[in-house]
C-alpha cells in the first residue's frame, strides 16, 4: 500500500490505496451533485406526503391531496358522461330511419359510432371497414342479411350464429362433401362460375345446373341471387366473402361455412349499438 | 477419488437425462434432455480418459486467464448473434411477411424476440460481466481466481444455460415472464451456476493480497448477490410435471406482477447498471491512465444506488392493478435515483481529467466516453419516464424500447466493447488491437446507429401515446390502433437500418478480434504474475 500524493495534473491529493496501478483523488462530492440529490430526498418526502404512498398494517397512507387514479379516470369519464348524458339518452331511444333529420344527434352517432366501430369491430372488418376474407365489406351495398338502418342495427345487436344470442341471425349451409360425389361439385363449381360470369367448363356448368337446381336454389333461388332472410349470399355478382375463384369454391361447396359475429347487444349500450349502426349505414351502401 | 465421484454423478445424469428424453411431455422439454445427456456423456469421457493419468503442471503463481479469454470469445459471438436475431425481429416488425410461413411457428417474432433480449442481456451481457468480472477481481486483490476450475464450470455452466433458454424459446418453452422466460429447470440450472459464480469472487476476494477491496468489487460484488436473490424469487414455480417443461408460478394477479416487475427492474438495476459499473470502473481509469476521480463520490453514489433501485420496480405498474401507494413509492424511489446513477457517470467522466486529449487519438477512450454520455442520458430519461403522468403519455408505446435501447446500446454495449478492446491485446500477449482504423469504424458506425435507434422510437413513442389519447370534443377515441400501426411503419424501418449499423459495427470488432488473436508476435507474456 502506497502512501497519499499529490496528483500532478489536478494538484489533488490521493487516498494512498492502489489496485493494479489504480489510484482514487479524495475529491470532495461535487456541491451540485449533493445538493441535487438532497432536493430530490426533499421533494421525494412532500411527495408521499402529498399522494398515497406509505404502507401501513391493513391499508396506505392516502395523501393529503386525496388523490386516486381510479378516482381520476373516472372523473374525466362522468365529465364527458354528463355533457354527452342528453344526446345519448336520445340516441338510445331514437327512430333510426329518421336519424339524419336531426343533424345534431346524426353527428353524435356517427363520430361515436365510428369511435366503438375501431375498438370493437375493427379486429375483423378492418379500420376502413372494408373487411377481409371471411368478414364482410361494410363500404359496399352487397349485404348479406339487409342493409337498412334497423336490420343493421339488429345484426349488430344480436350477431350471427353466435351461441349466446337466440335471436341471433341463424342459417347453415351444408358441407356438400358429405352429400355429393367428387364429380358433382366440380360440375356445381363450373355452374357457379358461369352464374357470376367467370370464365367456365360449359359441358360440367350444364350438369352442375341440375345439381344446382337440387340442392342450391331453396336458398341461393333458383337465379342465384341469394336470399337475406337466410343469409345467403348472391352468387352473381363479382364480390365474395370467401374468395369466387375454383379452389375457393371447391372448399365454400366441400367443406361449408360458418361465419360468426358476437352478439354486440350484450356488452355495448343501447346507445353505443345505435351509433355504430349509424356510422355503418352512412359508409356507403347503406339502404 | 474426486474423478471416480464425478464419473458416477456424470453417469447418474446421463441415465436420467436419457429417461426424461424418452417420457419427455414435450418438445422443448425432449430436445433439451438429449442436450443434456450428449454433454454430460461427453463429460463423462472426458472425465474417464484423464483418471488416473498425471496432471499437467499448473502455475498456481500466475492470474487464471484462460477462462477469461473464453469468455472474451463468448462475448464477441453472442453480442453477434444477439445483435442480428434484433436486426431481424425489427424489420418482422416493419415487414410483417419476414414471419415466413415456412418457418412457423419457430421464427416468428414471439419467439425470437425472447431469444433477441435474452442474447443481447445474458449472452452478450452476462458473459461480458462474468469474464471481465474474474479479470478484474484477480488485478485488484493480486491473487489468482480462488476454487481451481470451478471458474471453467461457471463459463461452461453459464452457456450451457444460454443454449437451454435459447432452444427453449425456439421450440415453445416459455413461462412468459419478461426477461425471466426460461422454464423452471433451466432456472436451477442457472441457480447452481451462479452460486459456484459467487463462491469464486467471493473465495478470491477472501484470498486477496491488497488489504482493501476495489470500488470495482463492490460493485460486481452486489451484481452477483442481488441477481441470485431476483432470479430465485421471481422464478418459484412448480413444474406441471418433472418430464415437461410447463410450470405454474406461485405467485398470482398483481403480486406475480410485482414481483416480477421488482425482478425486472432490478435485472436492470444490478446486471446492467452495478455489473457494468464495475466494468466501468475498473477499464475508464487503466484505459486513460488517470485515478478515479472521487473515493468519496464512488462510496456514496454506491451505498444509494443500491439501497435505492430496489425499490424502483412499481414505476413498470402505474395505472395498473397495483395500489396507488406502491406506484407512486416506485415513482419517488426512481427520481431520488437520479442523482446516485449520476455518480458513476460523474466518476467516470472526471477520472478522464488530464487525459481529455486521448479522445482525440484513442477509439477506446472515446467508446468509453460515449457509453458514460448514454448511461448518464438514460439515467435521466428513466426517472423522468417514471413519473406517473409522463408514464400515462410513454407506457406501452415504443419510447420504452428506444430508452431501453439507448442504455443497452449505448451504455452496456459501448463500454463492453471498450472492453473487449482493452483485453484482447492483453490477454493473448500482443501489443495493440489488429487494426485501429476498425476500432473507429466500429465506433462510428455504432453511435450513429444508436442515434437512428433512439430517434425514431422516440418519434413514434411520443406519436402512438399521443395518438391513442386522442379524442374529439364529445370524448371519442379518434385513432383505432391498426391506424397507429400503420402511422408507425417509416419509424420501424429507420429503426431497423439503426440496427444494420451497430451489427456491422460489432461485425468488424469481431473480424478485429480475431485478426488480433490469431496474427502478430507475442509481446509479453500471457499469463502475468500477481504483484507482491
Amino acid at each position: 500500500m502506497s502512501e497519499t500524493e499529490i496528483d500532478e495534473e489536478t494538484g489533488i491529493d490521493t487516498t494512498g490505496h492502489e489496485w493494479d496501478g489504480i489510484k482514487e483523488l479524495n475529491n470532495p462530492l461535487p456541491r451540485w451533485w449533493l445538493w441535487c440529490f438532497y432536493l430530490t430526498i426533499i421533494w421525494g418526502i412532500g411527495y408521499t406526503i402529498a399522494y398515497p404512498a406509505w404502507p401501513l398494517l391493513s391499508s396506505a397512507t392516502t395523501g393529503v391531496l386525496g388523490y386516486s387514479t381510479r378516482a381520476e379516470v373516472a372523473a374525466e369519464i362522468a365529465e364527458y358522461e354528463a355533457r354527452n348524458a342528453e344526446l345519448r339518452t336520445a340516441l338510445a331511444n331514437a327512430d333510426l330511419t329518421t336519424l339524419p333529420e336531426n343533424p345534431d344527434l346524426n353527428r353524435f352517432a356517427v363520430a361515436g359510432g365510428a369511435a366503438v366501430f375501431r375498438s370493437h369491430c375493427s379486429q375483423c372488418h378492418g379500420s376502413g371497414a372494408a373487411g377481409a376474407k371471411g368478414y364482410p365489406n361494410l363500404l359496399d351495398d352487397d349485404w348479406l342479411w339487409g342493409g337498412d338502418i334497423d336490420t343493421i342495427a339488429y345484426t349488430i345487436n344480436h350477431g350471427i350464429r353466435n351461441e349466446t344470442d337466440p335471436d341471433a341471425h341463424w342459417s347453415q349451409m351444408p358441407a356438400f362433401g358429405e352429400i355429393l360425389e367428387r364429380g358433382e361439385i366440380d360440375q356445381t363449381v363450373a355452374f357457379v362460375q358461369k352464374l357470376s360470369g367467370q370464365e367456365h367448363d360449359a359441358t360440367l356448368a350444364e350438369a352442375g345446373a341440375v345439381i344446382f337446381e337440387e340442392q342450391c336454389s331453396a336458398c341461393h333461388g333458383e337465379a342465384g341471387l341469394g336470399d337475406r332472410e337466410q343469409g345467403a349470399p348472391n352468387l352473381t355478382d363479382a364480390i365474395w366473402l370467401y374468395g369466387g375463384d375454383a379452389d375457393a369454391l371447391h372448399e365454400t361447396i366441400t367443406y361449408s361455412r360458418f361465419g360468426v359475429m358476437p352478439a354486440w347487444g350484450q356488452r355495448l349500450s343501447p346507445s353505443d349499438v345505435n351509433a355504430v349502426a349509424a356510422y355503418v349505414h352512412q359508409l356507403g351502401g347503406g339502404e | 477419488m474426486a474423478n471416480y465421484i464425478k464419473l458416477v454423478a456424470l453417469g447418474l445424469v446421463t441415465l436420467f437425462a436419457a429417461i426424461a428424453a424418452n417420457w419427455a411431455r414435450d418438445l422443448a422439454y425432449q430436445v433439451h434432455a438429449l442436450i443434456i445427456m450428449a454433454v454430460s456423456a461427453g463429460m463423462f469421457v472426458l472425465v474417464l480418459r484423464n483418471t488416473d493419468e498425471p496432471k499437467p503442471l499448473v502455475d498456481q503463481n500466475g492470474y487464471m486467464d484462460g477462462v477469461i479469454r473464453a469468455g472474451v470469445i463468448a462475448t464477441g459471438f453472442w453480442g453477434c448473434v444477439g445483435f442480428l436475431v434484433g436486426v431481424v425481429i425489427a424489420f418482422q416488425l416493419a415487414f410483417p411477411a419476414l414471419n415466413f410461413d415456412w418457418a412457423q411457428p419457430f421464427a416468428n417474432f414471439g419467439r425470437l424476440r425472447p431469444l433477441h433480449t435474452s442474447a443481447v442481456i445474458f449472452a452478450f451481457g452476462g458473459n461480458a460481466l462474468i469474464m471481465s468480472s474474474f479479470y478484474i477481481v484477480q488485478r485488484t486483490c493480486g491473487v489468482r481466481l480462488w476454487g481451481g476450475s470451478l471458474a471453467w464450470f461457471v463459463f461452461w455452466g453459464y452457456n450451457l444455460f444460454i443454449i437451454l433458454a435459447a432452444t427453449g424459446y425456439l421450440l415453445g418453452a416459455t413461462q412468459s415472464k419478461e426477461y425471466a422466460e426460461p422454464e423452471w429447470y433451466v432456472d436451477i440450472w442457472l441457480t447452481i451456476v451462479w452460486v459456484a459464480f459467487l463462491a469464486v469472487y467471493m473465495g478470491t476476494l477472501f484470498t486477496r493480497r491488497e488489504r482493501h477491496i476495489y470500488v470495482a468489487n463492490w460493485f460486481l460484488l452486489s451484481f452477483i448477490v442481488t441477481v441470485a436473490m431476483l432470479h430465485i424469487v421471481n422464478n418459484i414455480s412448480i413444474p406441471v410435471s418433472i418430464f415437461g417443461s410447463k410450470s405454474v408460478q406461485l405467485f398470482a394477479g398483481v403480486q406475480d406482477a410485482m414481483t416480477q416487475w421488482w425482478y425486472g427492474h432490478n435485472a436492470v438495476g444490478f446486471f446492467l447498471t452495478a455489473g457494468f459499473l464495475g466494468m466501468m470502473y475498473y477499464f475508464v481509469p487503466k484505459q486513460a491512465e488517470r485515478p478515479v476521480f472521487s473515493y468519496k463520490l464512488s462510496i456514496i453514489h454506491f451505498w444509494a444506488l443500491i439501497f435505492l433501485y430496489i425499490w424502483a420496480g412499481p414505476h413498470h405498474l402505474h395505472y395498473t392493478a397495483l395500489p396507488d401507494w406502491a406506484a407512486t413509492l416506485g415513482m419517488v424511489f426512481s427520481i431520488i435515483l437520479w442523482m446516485p446513477s449520476w455518480g458513476g457517470m460523474i466518476n467516470g467522466l472526471m477520472t478522464l481529467q488530464g487525459a481529455w486529449d486521448k479522445l482525440r487519438t484513442d477509439p477506446i477512450i472515446r467508446m468509453m466516453v460515449v457509453s458514460l454520455a448514454f448511461y448518464g442520458m438514460s439515467t435521466f430519461e428513466g426517472p423522468m419516464m417514471s413519473i406517473r403522468a409522463v408514464n400515462s403519455l410513454s407506457h406501452y408505446t415504443d419510447w420504452t424500447i428506444g430508452h431501453v435501447h439507448s442504455g443497452a446500446l449505448g451504455w452496456n454495449g459501448m463500454i463492453t466493447f471498450g472492453a473487449l478492446y482493452f483485453l484482447t491485446p492483453r490477454l493473448w500477449g500482443r501489443a495493440s488491437m489488429y487494426s485501429m482504423p476498425a476500432i473507429n469504424w466500429h465506433f462510428w458506425l455504432a453511435t450513429i446507429g444508436i442515434v437512428l435507434y433512439a430517434a425514431s422510437m422516440w418519434v413514434t413513442g411520443i406519436m402512438e401515446g399521443l395518438m391513442w389519447r386522442e379524442v374529439d370534443a364529445q370524448g371519442f377515441l379518434v385513432n383505432s390502433f391498426a391506424d397507429t400501426v400503420s402511422a408507425k411503419f417509416p419509424m420501424y424501418v429507420v429503426r431497423g437500418l439503426g440496427g444494420v449499423l451497430y451489427l456491422a459495427g460489432a461485425l468488424i470488432m469481431a473480424w478485429n478480434m480475431w485478426m488480433t488473436i490469431r496474427g502478430g508476435e507475442k509481446v509479453v507474456a500471457p499469463v502475468a504474475t500477481p504483484a507482491e
